[in-house]
């Protein structure tokens, strides 16, 4: 018992948990863009809402307890959910295998090779923390803050919910002229 | 070795290239929508990752905004979507050539 007392408060636990929920988020993130056995929308949609709640563990695991709550709800919940009706809606047929245009292949590959190599000469660069990080992500600190110091973009961001429903309502009538 | 700032930032640039190499691959414009939502969440992993190591909530303040826009931004973007597969009967990118010189 004294052992494992031990083993979580040395955060090791934690390292675990971390390395279990990035390496399942990076596996969701393939299989979204890339699945070996189905090119149907609706897979890819479902392996988006696994990256997504593994990506709510990393946020918890940053003591981001608030975020994660969020990111369940509002992503794996709304998000999710308004593309599968899309899905059902256009009623799409299975992706038929078409010809990549090789030239669009090499420069894509060539763009994302030119980002990876940039953030890897970032990364390099970044400076090791030596504080250790005391922060808790909880409510009533991230809500004081929003309804102290960033009242204004709060404000905004309401309005452009609001302005949003209006263009959704307005694209979807029947008729579009 | 104890997992820090490098770690999560390793993750979110991963993520970031996934999201990427999917907008250029491929064809179909959901899944190119799926993978738009990707990157986003990556730089919501980094900022909330810089946040936490920097002591300072500000970064968690801004991802709660990312969160709200790209919801409002789904919204739109399907809305978009299917009102252009009403007229085209298609949601393939290679379909939609009409703005090719």
């Amino acid at each position: 018992m004294d052992a494992i007392n031990n083993l979580i408060s040395s955060g090791a636990v934690n390292d675990v948990f971390f390395y279990v929920f990035a390496a399942l988020t990076l596996l969701c993130g393939v299989l979204v863009i890339a699945n070996p056995f189905s090119r149907s929308p609706v897979t890819s949609a479902m392996f988006l809402v696994l990256a997504i709640i593994s990506m709510s563990g990393l946020f918890l695991l940053l003591h981001a307890f608030f975020l994660a709550a969020v990111q369940i709800l509002v992503y794996a919940g709304a998000v999710m959910v308004l593309f599968l009706f899309v899905i059902m809606l256009l009623d799409l047929k299975e992706e038929a295998r078409r010809k990549i245009k090789f030239f669009g292949f090499v420069a894509g590959i060539i763009a994302v090779g030119g980002i990876v190599s940039a953030f890897v000469k970032s990364l390099a660069s970044v400076k090791e923390n030596t504080v250790e990080p005391t922060l808790e992500g909880e409510t009533y600190a991230l809500g004081k803050l929003l309804f102290t110091q960033y009242t204004l973009p709060f404000e905004i961001v309401s309005v452009l919910l609001l302005v949003a429903m209006v263009g959704v309502i307005l694209l979807s009538k029947k008729k579009l002229e | 070795m104890h997992v820090g700032l490098h770690h999560y930032l390793f993750v979110s640039f991963m993520l970031f290239s996934l999201g990427l190499l999917g907008v250029i691959l491929r064809r179909n414009l959901i899944v190119i929508y799926m993978s738009l939502e990707l990157m986003l969440n990556a730089a919501n992993l980094a900022l909330v990752s810089f946040s936490r190591f920097n002591n300072k909530l500000d970064g968690q303040v801004l991802v709660f905004f990312i969160i709200t826009v790209a919801a409002a931004e789904v919204a739109v973007g399907l809305a978009l979507i299917v009102a252009l597969f009403r007229k085209r009967q298609s949601a393939h990118v290679e379909d939609l050539t009409s703005m090719k010189l």
